[in-house]
């Protein structure tokens, strides 16, 4: 008798499995630096190439590190957000400009406006690669002691910044 | 909505062109191969499941590039898969890992095969012991 | 307008399905033959209205309705005209409804079919049949719709996506689903007989055709798809492990093992819960791969556009389907033991150890294609599961199946001397073994144990399947010779054995060379000179390309022309990879075009694949045998 029951207790247990993958975003991927110290770089300023960005700059105060590119398209639609965060003097936003062309980059904020502390150029992706960088645009969290808190991908805007980065940041500044 | 713009993102790096790598090939022989093999097993993190071998997105071309470049200064396929991993989690190695939670993955088909045998053995131990003369009705074909 | 009677027919045909869902089942149970035979009329009818819906959906395509969002997403003025019809299965909406027609033809084909059956099962089974509908009925006119409207209508409409605009892939989809579907037939009969409590050898012979007919059109289907993945993809692979192919093969693979269990249960009534089960599982691996391909669950290519709400319904309806059945197979399965036997040496053993080891084979790639969601939901962190684990968890049963493979069919039923069974098969081993060794060496020039497994089986297999027919055929028996079941068996393996040789040789011999070529320039793979002679543009109906034409020599024979081209489709703008394939019959040489990377200079692939044809003939013949098994005699038999 028990034997014959097997197969139904075996689709009983995949069930709850198939509904919660339902619910799951499976192309998006967890940073494997949560609870880690950011990966190190050093990368020339992008508006000024005799200075550096580098991870030195983010010990001593909590900041956000955002990726970017002029040719994401979310990091356009982001834009505006990032500026109201940066006028708005909460945070410093640092940025590593990933696999772009230098003057389009400046063009760029020079159009639209920089909301960046400081933004590091990273020409040919290697720092994005350290990073773990999947997709622009990514906002990363970082706490006073350079170590990386959380990693948000997709374009920025007021509601997730409330939902995901207030609580968060609340957390670290207690 | 998130999940709509993240999934533009990502539609904009897939494409349906293949990538042929347009790098230098090592000159020698075995570490070309050996780069080949590897670089199929790696998967290409924005894509809808490829390997950064097919993919055309430049995430792919910049994996192979730091493969090709490590491979180079002389690191083992494990110290490559360990960089990988390192940022980008074992996702990004589409031969999952011989240790720790992945194990059991590799240990699993030769333990059914083993627990199969088993059930087998005694079904046919059992049936062994009944008669194999019956009266089959609606008589059966040649085969 | 065409669009509304479209909807209305489904909307009828939903009414029918309902009627023949339930009413035959009532009947049943009562002993009313009135409504049992309703079964058969309510069948026709719902097979009507789908096709008159269906059809309303094609002439929308082929009339460039726009108005019906549908159409707009899938179609456009340029698009020729076979590829508007094929993109009315290109998308969720439309391969759902053509889900639902092929199964209303499955049901009305069982209906017309079965004048041998009792009235009470075949009452039970086109009800179930008639439930399975109304399920699906019921999730596209609530969740998939494709006649809805688009106010205001489009001018034009957004393309098919360029990969479907392909022979091969218009007409994957349809075969593909005919074997899908299919096993809901064998599934009907398993329900059927576990309501009645009957389950005898009559009832292995009625659905053993039924069976085998899915079972082949899933074989095709699933070639198919592999074949087309190699010419057109680009990469020149031809299986990937993908979620949504994997999703084909495990009811491909249980099904399998379902004829080959169905033919003990025919020949001596043994198995019988095995088979219950095995029907079971078929069709719900079928309604599973349903399920993994529109829910958003997992990533592949192939994946539909859909969301979770949908995946929820199918989940659903999957889960009632298939806890239902279960159910029924706890409670009525015990009781079907039989009390006959078979000794070690038999072809019951090795039919037993072919279901264990298909079971363990569609175990593993299940597990691969689903513990990264399951060690995921365990807070595991993100795993990847490819090729590499796949190719050798996916060896470790089948090697061993291929080598019983050969010994099994020549291996008597109840009790096998071994004395005359070892003296047949012991020259087709030692030459199988010779094989093995001699032909990767002398052809391809190297040879290593893997080599010699593989060479060596399909040559094992080849040579054990030819016995039976070559004999028949020495003895000049003719009609009173082998039968069809046996013949059909018979070339069902050589096509396995085909298939096995196909296998081995391209992936131990193919050659991949990725290079940069400047026009003019010569390169050589595999003992052959490809020249790059020029590049072209070329104007295709609704797409630009650009052209690289190769010419091939060995020494300083010509052997052919390659034009692998990227085309870029007007609409969609994104650039697709043609490949440029010289096909003979022993090797494919394949090139493909990368990007342009300097002045004349482009990147280019370069394959050379030996055998590569064989996985998909030896595919076809498996196919072609299993046709021959089902035109045997005993299967045109009327019930006593």
């Amino acid at each position: 008798m028990n034997r014959y029951l097997l197969p139904l207790l075996a689709v009983i247990v995949m069930i709850p499995i198939m509904v919660l993958g339902l619910g799951s975003d499976p192309s998006n991927l967890p940073s494997q630096y949560i609870g880690k110290p950011a990966p190190d770089f050093n990368l020339p300023m992008l508006t000024d190439p005799s200075r550096t960005v580098s991870t030195a700059d983010l010990k001593g105060q909590v900041s956000l590190v955002n990726i970017w590119a002029t040719w994401c398209v979310g990091c356009r639609a982001e834009h505006g957000f990032l500026m109201d965060l940066a006028n708005s003097d909460i945070i410093p936003i640092y940025a590593i400009n990933w696999r772009d062309n230098r003057p389009d980059a400046l063009k760029f904020l020079s159009q639209l406006g920089n909301p960046y502390t400081a933004s590091g150029f990273d020409g040919d992706g290697r720092v994005g690669i350290d990073w773990g960088v999947y997709g622009a645009p990514e906002t990363f969290l970082i706490n006073s002691e350079g170590m990386v808190v959380y990693r948000f991908t997709g374009p920025l805007n007021r509601m997730l910044w409330e939902q995901e980065f207030i609580p968060r940041i609340a957390e670290l500044t207690n | 909505m998130k999940r709509l713009l993240s999934m533009l993102m990502l539609v904009f790096f897939a494409t349906s062109v293949i990538a042929i790598d347009s790098g230098q090939a090592f000159d020698d022989p075995d570490l070309q191969a050996r780069y080949e093999k590897l670089i199929a097993e790696v998967r290409c993190v924005t894509c809808q499941n490829q390997n950064i071998k097919d993919s055309s997105a430049f995430i792919a071309a910049d994996l192979r590039r730091e493969i090709r470049r490590m491979m180079g200064e002389g690191l083992s396929n494990d110290q490559i898969a360990d960089f990988l991993v390192t940022r980008y989690g074992d996702f990004a190695l589409y031969r999952p890992r011989y240790t720790g939670k992945t194990l059991i993955l590799w240990i699993t088909p030769f333990l059914l095969v083993f627990f199969g045998g088993i059930v087998i053995a005694r079904i046919v131990r059992h049936r062994m012991t009944l008669s194999i003369d019956e009266v089959s009705d609606e008589g059966g074909p040649a085969q | 307008m065409i669009p509304e009677i479209g909807h209305f027919a489904l909307i009828l045909a939903l009414s029918l399905a309902v009627c023949q869902g339930v009413l035959p089942l009532v009947g049943a149970h009562r002993d009313n033959a009135a409504l049992m035979s309703v079964a058969r009329s309510t069948s026709f009818g719902q097979f009507f209205f789908v096709a008159v819906s269906f059809g309303c959906l094609i002439w929308a395509f082929v009339n460039d309705d726009f108005s019906v969002l549908y159409v707009a997403k899938n179609s456009q003025l340029l698009l020729p005209t076979p590829y508007k019809v094929s993109a009315v299965w290109s998308a969720h909406e439309g391969s759902l409804l053509m889900w639902i027609l092929i199964l209303a033809i499955w049901t009305a084909a069982v209906a017309k079919f079965s004048s041998g059956i009792p009235l009470k099962l075949i009452a039970r089974v086109i009800g179930v049949l008639g439930l399975l509908s109304v399920g699906f009925l019921l999730f596209a006119l609530l969740t998939s719709n494709p006649f809805e409207r688009l106010i205001p209508a489009a001018i034009d409409g957004a393309d098919l996506n360029p990969l479907l605009q392909d022979p091969g892939l218009a007409i994957h989809p349809p075969i593909l689903y005919i074997g899908y579907v299919g096993f809901s037939v064998a599934f009907a009969f398993a329900i059927a007989a576990m309501i009645s409590g009957d389950l005898d050898q009559n009832w292995a012979r009625w659905t053993r055709p039924w069976t085998v007919v899915a079972w082949l059109f899933l074989t095709i289907g699933i070639a198919l798809g592999s074949w087309w993945a190699y010419y057109e993809l680009g990469w020149g692979g031809w299986w990937f492990w993908d979620p949504v192919e994997n999703a084909s093969f495990m009811p491909w693979l249980i099904g399998t093992a379902l004829i080959h269990s169905l033919a003990v249960t025919e020949r001596r009534g043994l198995f019988k819960s095995w088979t219950l089960l095995l029907a079971i599982t078929a069709f719900s691996l079928s309604l599973l791969g349903t399920f993994l391909v529109r829910s958003g669950i997992i990533v592949s290519v192939h994946a539909f556009a859909t969301d979770p709400t949908r995946g929820f319904f199918i989940l659903t309806f999957l889960a009632i389907v298939v806890i239902g059945a279960l159910v029924l197979y706890a409670w009525r399965a015990p009781a079907l033991d039989s009390t006959v036997g078979f000794s070690p040496l038999s072809r019951e053993t090795f039919l037993l150890l072919n279901n264990v080891l298909l079971v363990i084979a569609t175990t593993l790639v299940l597990l691969g294609t689903l513990a990264p969601l399951i060690v995921e939901m365990l807070n595991g962190g993100k795993i990847s599961i490819g090729a590499p684990w796949f190719q050798i968890a996916f060896l470790v049963p089948m090697i061993p199946l291929v080598l019983l493979l050969g010994l099994g069919m020549h291996t008597a039923w109840r009790k096998q001397n071994p004395g005359p069974w070892m003296r047949l098969l012991r020259l087709p081993a030692i030459a199988a073994v010779i094989i093995g060794v001699v032909l990767p060496l002398m052809f391809y020039g190297r040879v290593s144990l893997m080599l010699i497994i593989g060479c060596g089986a399909a040559a094992w297999i080849v040579i054990s399947s030819l016995i039976q027919p070559v004999r028949s055929w020495c003895r000049k028996e003719g009609a009173t010779g082998i039968t069809r079941s046996a013949l059909g068996m018979c070339i069902a393996h050589l096509g396995m054995g085909v298939f096995v040789i196909g296998v081995t040789i391209t992936s131990a011999f193919g050659i991949e060379s990725d290079r940069a070529m400047r026009i003019g320039e010569t390169l050589e793979v595999a003992g052959l000179q490809f020249e790059f002679r020029e590049l072209r543009e070329v104007q295709g109906p609704n797409y630009t390309a650009i052209e690289g034409v190769l010419e091939v020599r060995d020494g300083g024979e010509f052997i052919g022309t390659v034009r692998p081209q990227k085309r870029q489709y007007l609409v969609q703008k994104n650039w697709m990879t043609e490949a440029g394939i010289h096909p003979t019959w022993n090797k494919d040489l394949f090139v493909a075009l990368g990007d342009q990377i300097g002045d004349g200079v482009w990147s280019v692939r370069i394959q050379y694949k030996p055998l590569i044809r064989f996985i998909w003939i030896g595919a076809f013949i498996m196919a072609m045998g299993g046709l021959v098994t089902v035109t045997d005699r005993r299967y045109r038999k009327t019930v006593k």
